[in-house]
């Protein structure tokens, strides 16, 4: 299919929405009916078709304009990318990976002409068509990591790794959940996950690392990570919390449905060739809470989460101020009938909203 | 002055140890305030005839009592400031081998900590001991502007004047705690100042 690309903001205005298409391929987070953290990590090779989990990097409606709230973010804090001095070769190794995945995965969108190391990348959707030479930088506008960041969805982190652990030396971070790149680069896996809460306790953070210091070049994996944020707005940052949090208390009973938005975060991890780095996207999507609700078993079983999760996370993600308030929203497309197992809607076969 | 224990924290949060003499042609010891009162504890002639210390008194008057255990150099210095260069001098051509020693405020020891590991030194090779003020050094996550000796809770923000509460999460690069707008859902908000660890 062609992909139609909305003109929408993720600020000011927020204009953003979502397609009946980008509604039934949201990657809904909860598997059941009660969420708590474990190292729900799965090979990344493919799904069902038109998931979001078919390519490697999804491109869908809002990249266009995703991309421009980038740009925006950028340029009033250039802090957001950065790359320590040894990631530049990690940096080529990124570039590599996504031209190649995205004009193998959408050749009607991009395209890309090597010969030898003269290069020539076509971006449709951007408007770019850039000559330049593989591994010389002189010869791109940025780094290879900007570069390549500025048209790619979702933010990356890039680890080196060493010691048998994965420092974040580079990234370019502009659609956080709340945490600072600035902060945290040159941080080791276990300090950049400090401010979790619980995770630490039940040994996630120790085997998850396990399993990302072994992922294999071609064998890339994935998990899903989920928050709430009021307005869809991309750059909830430390940085600009002054600025946001403000928003957060904007809600009411009557605005909840349109406003509220669940993040989910698709965070995909690959080995690099070169640099031995792993790459880590983290690709935010967001709902309103009134297009989740037109998928029942979502509905239902988006309540019984929220309702039961336990304090600590709640506020942690930051929203426990507003929770009594989405639940007095959501219980109303809550039933009390049985869900199915799994993320996936199941329009066709799970019951629509009993009313009484 | 009884050392103080800091509660149990995230894992982002340095722990600081006790200093020891270690063996070793090269030993360089900087520390500031009631730090020197960690070096006090492990001198001995030995030792001192091999040692660089730099001591910064921050208003204390232990230097007298440093320069007296007559090491093989000793610089006194107004501020850290002021010393940076110097320390970075001596960082750069430390020999492998060489051992530092850092005592006294977490600012003063994170911020050598950040130049030593610039020069190469792997930040677990250095041995630390807290003494004297609690106080932290903060940058503000909104302006990047750092606060020097934040000994209370909520605080201002001496650059851009937001209320920022103090978390735990550090950054050894910035040697800094991470400091967050406090009353961005309700400003103007601002509960009353408590310092810290009470
Ligand atoms: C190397 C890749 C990874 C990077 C760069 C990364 C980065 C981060 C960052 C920056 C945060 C925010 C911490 C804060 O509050 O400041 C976070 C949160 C978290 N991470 Fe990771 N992470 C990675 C892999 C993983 C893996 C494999 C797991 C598997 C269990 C995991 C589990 C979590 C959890 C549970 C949270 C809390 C999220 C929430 O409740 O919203 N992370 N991660």
């Amino acid at each position: 299919m062609t992909l139609q690309f909305n003109d929408e903001t993720f600020r000011d205005d927020y204009s953003f929405h979502n397609s009946e298409r980008a509604i039934k391929r949201f990657p809904f987070p909860f598997d059941k009916d009660s969420y708590m953290y474990a190292v729900n990590m799965e090979q990344h090779r493919g799904g069902p078709s038109d998931s979001i989990y078919e390519k490697r990097f999804d491109v869908d409606e809002h990249y266009v304009s995703e991309m421009r709230d980038r740009a925006m973010v950028l340029a009033d804090d250039p802090l957001r990318c950065q790359s320590l001095p040894h990631m530049t070769l990690a940096g080529w190794d990124l570039l590599e990976l996504i031209m190649v995945s995205k004009s193998e995965d959408y050749p009607d969108l991009f395209e890309l002409h090597r010969d030898g190391d003269k290069w020539h990348w076509v971006n449709k959707p951007l408007g770019i068509d850039d000559h330049f030479t593989f591994m010389d930088g002189t010869t791109l506008p940025y780094g290879p990591m900007e570069y390549i960041t500025r048209q790619t969805q979702g933010d990356f982190c890039v680890l080196d790794q060493r010691d048998d652990n994965l420092w974040m030396d580079a990234g370019t971070i502009t659609t956080q959940a709340d945490w600072s790149l600035d902060f945290d680069i040159g941080m080791n896996f276990f300090e950049w996950h400090a401010p979790v809460p619980l995770a630490h306790e039940k040994g996630i953070f120790v085997r998850a690392l396990k399993f990302l210091l072994n992922i294999q070049q071609g064998a890339p994996a994935r998990r899903l990570n989920w928050t709430m944020t009021v307005n869809p707005l991309l750059d909830t940052s430390p940085e600009n919390y002054h600025k946001w949090g403000i928003q957060k208390t904007s809600l009411t009973p009557e605005n909840i449905g349109a406003k509220q938005h669940l993040r989910v975060e698709l965070q995909t991890f690959f080995r690099l060739p070169r640099s031995n780095a792993l790459v880590f996207p983290i690709r935010c999507y967001l709902c309103a809470f009134q297009d989740l609700m037109t998928v029942p078993k979502w509905g239902r079983r988006l309540h019984r989460v929220i309702r039961d999760l336990p304090e600590e996370l709640a506020t942690y993600k930051g929203f426990i101020d507003n929770r009594p308030m989405m639940l007095d929203y959501l219980s109303k497309f809550d039933d009390g009938l049985p869900t199915s197992n799994g993320i996936w809607p199941e329009i066709d076969s799970e019951p629509p909203l009993k009313s009484d | 002055m009884p050392k103080f224990e800091f509660p149990t924290s995230i894992l982002s949060r340095p722990v600081y140890g006790v200093l020891e003499a270690r063996a070793g042609h090269q030993h360089l010891m900087i520390a500031d305030a009631e730090g020197a009162e960690a070096i006090l504890d492990i001198a001995t002639p030995d030792l001192m005839a091999k040692t660089h210390i730099i001591y910064i008194p921050k208003g204390t008057d232990f230097a007298d009592e440093l320069r007296a255990l007559n090491p093989a150099q000793f610089y006194q210095g107004p501020s850290y400031a002021a010393s940076v260069s110097r320390i970075q001098r001596v960082l750069q051509d430390a020999a492998m081998g060489l051992q530092l020693y850092l005592a006294g405020t977490e600012g003063l020891m994170g911020q050598v900590q950040s130049e030593a590991m610039k020069a190469g030194i792997p930040h677990t090779a250095i041995q630390t001991e807290h003494r004297g003020s609690t106080a932290r050094r903060m940058q503000c996550v909104h302006c990047k502007g750092i606060t020097e000796d934040v000994a209370t809770d909520p605080f201002q923000c001496s650059h851009c004047n937001l209320n920022l509460f103090v978390r735990d999460h550090y950054s050894r690069r910035i040697a800094a705690y991470q400091a967050v707008c406090i009353d961005a859902e309700d400003p103007g908000y601002v509960p009353a100042q408590k310092g810290l660890y009470e």
